[in-house]
């Protein structure tokens, strides 16, 4: 840590190397086929959930007493739910709860663990101790027990879960951004800066944090796909989307009851939240190799 | 924890040689009296004064008898005591007891001790039975097996009540001597005794040779195992891991029918499924669902009661429109299940001069089976002009906003008692303890009030009659049906007779 | 060694501190009460006042919260408010039914995840290594409670081979016992393999290039003497210190495959004692689960201390 030279500075990040880099990393990532899949699903999924009305065959809320239950057939190709609706459309619907409970719930953690971690790492002391305590706790509680008792906090609905799992994802990314901080903060280009006499706040946001978005990114591509499991999990415990808008993790918790009767209504919302995490967890392994050459 | 996992390894295989020698030389018989009850949930304090789950009734069942019981007609029949009397006025009530019983630690079941645990039920703090048994004024040993209850007023449902968790027996030498520990250690008065519990896994209980009608227990043992998801414990049936359990899901009867493995007892409950309505408690009753009888009758009339049953229970349960269930003294069957009218129902609603699609908010809590009903509800109410928000809530949180008033429909059923006055007076006096919705209709209150006091079967009737008359007219709930209690158990099991409570007796019942 | 002991758990007070306020501050905003909930049907106000007065549910949180951690300190978790069971008697019961299925899980993962990160960095650029790749992603991918419900589905009530879910003391029964474990613990297993298989095979990859492996190589050592003697023996440090962290994180896990197989462990005590507002079972039980993570963590730093010395400063 001590190691630091106070030379002249000599090559601060201007925007230009930046840029570069950055086209470089993108160029990386175009050839790594197993990334690219990974983002043509997520696009794909994405695309979906913002289709939906136009996608889907049916209405994922018109019930058919009739017709409850009925086996995938040309009609509803992955048969029809407890209460005669189609589940494809439902599928199709449910993809907007959880494509929005990844986002939502990594934008929390950023918004909350970002800064966090930038001042412990940056300000170091009692601050940081304070904080990295903080942190230690709240990893110290199971992560899902820590989202369930948040939801039932604020009650089942879809935003809640969000919310609990924005909460509960947060320390991971206090102690990243701390990390990172730390690593960087000793950089000639930073010292430069503060030897120059810029302002804290303009060193911590000019210099420091552009140069820790890069495992930032990793780690939210890679938390996205474990706050989409848990949205699931808090919906399958009947505490995340409430009907009669469906979520993947809601149509599961149903689908139990049904399980000899009706398998297919366990089997795809299943397969379905596989292949998005999955492809998430390719997209992050992609950017994390194409963003750091030198692991992987 | 691996630590505290590798060290089993060894002791697993010396229990296991311990068990082979053990299965080798009586496994047979001993197996064969076995009988494992999958239970929906877990029971909480086995102490009948301060338990309150139904699931805790059934394991009382076999560990405390009560001073009567009834039985699948409702009839009180002799358990503890053999024969009742009361008094000209009704102000007192004689019982004489079984002579030579004995409590699961050998002490005598006698007059003090009965008086000792009914003075317990009814001063203890923390208690629950003290409002059932609140008419008692006090009791008199006469004799070591006579005793005399003598009410303030009188009143026909204390039977009822003495039949249930008020009348069970406990040892009071056990009570002493264990204190606040007495319920993980429970000395009581039924057919069988307390071996073990492990929360959330199994109540183990063994056959008590010195029970008064030892000779017509069958079963040596019985393991109760709470198994919270049906699908699971019907599937544990079905691999012979359970040779009974209870509340088989509706859904699961025709697999269960159709299974050589299985077979299936079911009886309609006293106990009913109903959409509480607010209608008098705070401001959210303050709106025109909760202030005009008009718009509750409009909601109703969009309901099929009949294609709920059948679409969320494939038509299992009895549908009704009143507090008792069919086939009891108290249901009148001459009050008709109002039909589905969707044009009268929007009818009805312009009437009431409400803006259509009229918004309203329905409680339900976030199992799967409330909320497909609730959807079931909210679809059909649509067509008669109601939009219906669902709101999802836990069963903790839902408890609380009844408590306080805050909702405005609720999806609630009640469990039933034998007596009418629990239907009745618990959730439509206007000071009855459940009556969240605080509906009060003084006629109604009057002929609760009346029923309660009086022993006469032909006049509690007509009283009965006339307050569900007016309920149905009212709406402060809209009765949906009664459940079914539906058991499923192995073939191996005889002699099993569902009861309308839904508790399972173990007299009579055979493995094999 | 001694300081570098002493001074981490002298850090891991305060954690402790903050993970019991964190979860006391939490639960008493959880809307809901429990003496509403023990009231029942009956819902008898005397009841309902008592209960409320026996466990202080009115008292200011502030009170609450010093009453229960001077008890705790004393060694007294409290009694479940539902049950009137002490505590730690609760969790004495679900410990070893939780240690249980976590040793399966643990036995499970590194039979799966460690041969196949070693095969996966020999084979590298491999066919064999971008399979091992993908399935171990996927095994991170799949959410275990729905791999538990398929199991179910399929092993149990479509073949009828294994048990559908429960438990069985091995006292009752040993071989239902281990049969009723399989699935509960390949489900749990599995998701932990994928990490173990990725950790493998990257610290296999950095060992493979380091030098004392080139100059095994160069001695002309055969090249699975060389895997197994040098490489191998390196990179297992960084995944055995991974292991002890897992099973801190195994609890989570736990929570929902105990819940869809219906094993009564700490996961579906935490989980039933939340719903039930069932307040000193769910201080009681995160409190030793937290202390269980912390002490975890605390051996896999003195593991890898022990093993490289420059860090113990």
């Amino acid at each position: 840590m001590s190691g630091t030279v106070a030379t002249a500075p000599t090559l601060p990040a201007t925007p230009a190397a930046e840029t570069l880099r950055r086209a470089n990393a993108f160029q990386r990532l175009l050839r790594r086929p197993a990334a690219m899949l990974g983002l043509v699903v997520v696009l794909a999924f994405i695309v979906i959930a913002a289709g939906a009305p136009w996608i889907a065959p049916y209405d994922p809320a018109a019930t058919s007493w009739s017709a409850i239950r009925k086996a995938p057939s040309f009609a509803h190709w992955m048969g029809t739910d407890e209460l005669g609706r189609d589940a494809m459309s439902r599928l199709i619907w449910g993809a907007r709860a959880s494509m929005l409970a990844g986002v939502v719930s990594v934008a929390i953690a950023l918004a909350l663990g970002v800064p966090l971690g930038l001042v412990a790492g940056y300000a170091g002391g009692w601050t940081d101790a304070a904080i990295s305590r903080f942190t230690d706790a709240l990893l110290a509680c199971p992560f899902l027990i820590l989202a369930i008792a948040m939801a039932a906090f604020l009650g089942p609905s879809l935003t809640n879960a969000m919310i609990a799992i924005g909460v509960s994802a947060m320390p991971i990314f206090i102690r990243l951004t701390r990390g990172q901080v730390l690593a960087v903060k000793v950089e000639d280009y930073v010292e430069a800066a503060r030897a120059v006499g810029n302002p804290h706040a303009r060193i911590l946001l000019r210099h420091i944090l552009p140069n820790i978005v890069p495992p930032l990114i990793v780690q939210a591509t890679l938390t996205i796909a474990s706050a989409i499991v848990a949205e699931s999990s808090l919906s399958f415990l009947g505490l995340g989307q409430q009907p009669p808008a469906p979520s993947w993790g809601s149509m599961l918790n149903t689908a139990r009851n049904f399980m000899t009767q009706a398998p297919w209504l366990a089997f795809w919302p299943g397969v379905t939240i596989c292949v998005v995490v999955f492809a998430f967890n390719l997209l992050g392994d992609g950017l994390r190799d194409a963003l750091d050459p030198k692991e992987g | 924890m691996t630590n505290q996992a590798r060290p089993t390894s060894p002791r697993l295989l010396a229990w296991a040689a311990g068990l082979a020698l053990a299965a080798a030389l009586h496994a047979a018989p001993v197996a064969a009296q076995h009988l494992r009850i999958g239970l929906q949930e877990d029971a909480d304090a086995l102490d009948p004064h301060v338990a309150r789950t139904f699931v805790g009734r059934i394991v009382f069942a076999g560990l405390c008898d009560k001073l009567v019981d009834y039985d699948a007609g409702l009839r009180f029949v002799p358990q503890l005591a053999t024969e009742w009397q009361w008094s000209e006025d009704g102000k007192a009530i004689t019982f004489k007891l079984r002579p030579g019983m004995r409590f699961h630690d050998g002490e005598p079941i006698d007059a003090e001790a009965v008086k000792f645990n009914l003075t317990r039920a009814l001063t203890m703090q923390g208690s629950l039975r003290r409002a059932e048994l609140g008419a008692v004024a006090s009791i008199d040993v006469i004799d070591p097996l006579t005793f005399r209850m003598n009410l303030r007023e009188p009143n026909p449902t204390l039977l009822s009540q003495l039949a249930d968790r008020s009348g069970m027996i406990m040892s009071p030498k056990a009570l002493r001597e264990l204190g606040t520990g007495f319920a993980t250690r429970p000395v009581c008065s039924g057919p069988f005794r307390f071996v073990e519990r492990v929360s959330q896994d199994r109540i183990v209980l063994e056959k008590f040779d010195g029970h008064w009608d030892a000779a017509n227990i069958h079963i040596q043992r019985v393991t109760y195992r709470p198994i919270p998801d049906t699908t699971v414990r019907f599937s544990n049936l079905q691999a012979g891991a359970l040779d009974m359990i209870e509340r088989l899901a509706p859904n699961d009867l025709g697999a269960a029918r159709t299974d050589r493995r299985v077979r299936v007892a079911e009886i309609v409950s006293l106990g009913f499924q109903s959409l509480l309505i607010n209608t008098n408690h705070g401001p959210r009753s303050e709106t025109p669902l909760g202030r005009d009888p008009r718009v509750r009758e409009a909601l109703e009339l969009s309901l099929d009661r009949q294609a709920i049953n059948q679409v969320a229970f494939a038509g299992a349960h009895a549908i009704g429109n009143q507090p008792m269930p069919p086939g009891t003294e108290y249901h009148f069957a001459d009050l008709a299940v109002t039909q589905r009218n969707v044009a009268r129902a929007r009818q009805l609603l312009q009437e009431a001069g409400v803006p259509i699609p009229f918004p309203i908010e329905m409680q339900v809590i976030n199992s799967t089976d409330a909320q497909t009903v609730g959807q079931i509800i909210q679809s059909m109410a649509r067509e008669a002009g109601f939009e219906v928000r669902l709101s999802s809530v836990e069963f903790a949180s839902s408890r609380q906003s009844q408590a306080r008033g805050d909702f405005q429909i609720i999806q609630i059923g009640w469990s039933g008692r034998m007596d009418p006055d629990g239907n009745y007076y618990h959730n439509l006096h206007s000071r009855g303890p459940t009556n969240d919705g605080k509906y009060s209709n003084p006629a109604v209150d009057r002929a609760l009030e009346e029923a309660r006091s009086v022993n006469d079967t032909a006049r509690r009737q007509a009283l009965y009659r006339e307050a569900a008359g007016n309920v149905i007219q009212d709406r402060p709930r809209i009765y949906l049906w009664h459940p079914k209690w539906i058991y499923a158990h192995s073939p191996r099991v005889s002699g099993f007779a569902p009861n309308p409570d839904g508790i399972i007796r173990l007299r009579g019942v055979r493995m094999q | 060694m001694q300081g570098f002991l002493l001074s981490r758990l002298a850090i891991s007070m305060p954690t402790l501190l903050i993970v019991t306020v964190l979860v006391f501050g939490l639960q008493s905003l959880l809307p809901g009460d429990i003496a509403l909930v023990l009231a029942g049907e009956e819902n008898d106000p005397a009841g309902i006042a008592f209960i409320r007065e026996k466990y202080r549910l009115d008292d200011p949180v502030p009170i609450r919260y010093l009453a229960w951690l001077v008890q705790v300190v004393q060694g007294d978790l409290g009694h479940s408010i539902k049950t009137q069971i002490p505590v730690t008697d609760l969790i004495l019961q679900k410990l070893p039914v939780t240690a249980q299925l976590a040793f399966w899980s643990m036995l499970v993962a590194l039979l799966i995840g460690i041969p196949a990160g070693i095969i996966a960095a020999v084979k590298k650029g491999t066919a064999l290594d971008h399979t091992a790749n993908a399935v171990g992603l996927a095994g991170l991918s799949i959410p275990n409670f729905w791999l538990g419900i398929m199991l179910i589905m399929v092993v149990a009530v479509e073949w009828g081979a294994l048990p559908p879910g429960g438990y069985t003391p091995p006292t009752e029964s040993l071989a239902d016992n281990l049969a009723g474990m399989i699935m509960p613990a390949f489900v749990l297993g599995s998701g932990i393999a994928a990490v173990f298989m990725r950790h493998t095979r990257s610290a296999m990859l950095s060992a493979l290039t380091a030098d004392y492996v080139r100059t095994a190589r160069a001695k002309g050592l055969f090249e699975r003497t060389v895997i197994v003697k040098h490489a191998l023996r390196n990179a297992l440090v960084p995944v055995i210190t991974l292991g002890a962290l897992e099973l801190g994180q195994l609890f989570s896990g736990a929570v929902l495959t105990e819940t869809v197989f219906n094993i009564p462990g700490f996961g579906r005590l935490v989980v039933e004692a939340v719903f039930n507002r069932d307040y000193a079972v769910v201080q009681g039980v995160v409190l030793f689960t937290a202390t269980a993570y912390i002490l975890l963590n605390l051996l896999a730093d003195l593991l890898y201390a022990l093993v490289n010395p420059r860090l113990r400063g």
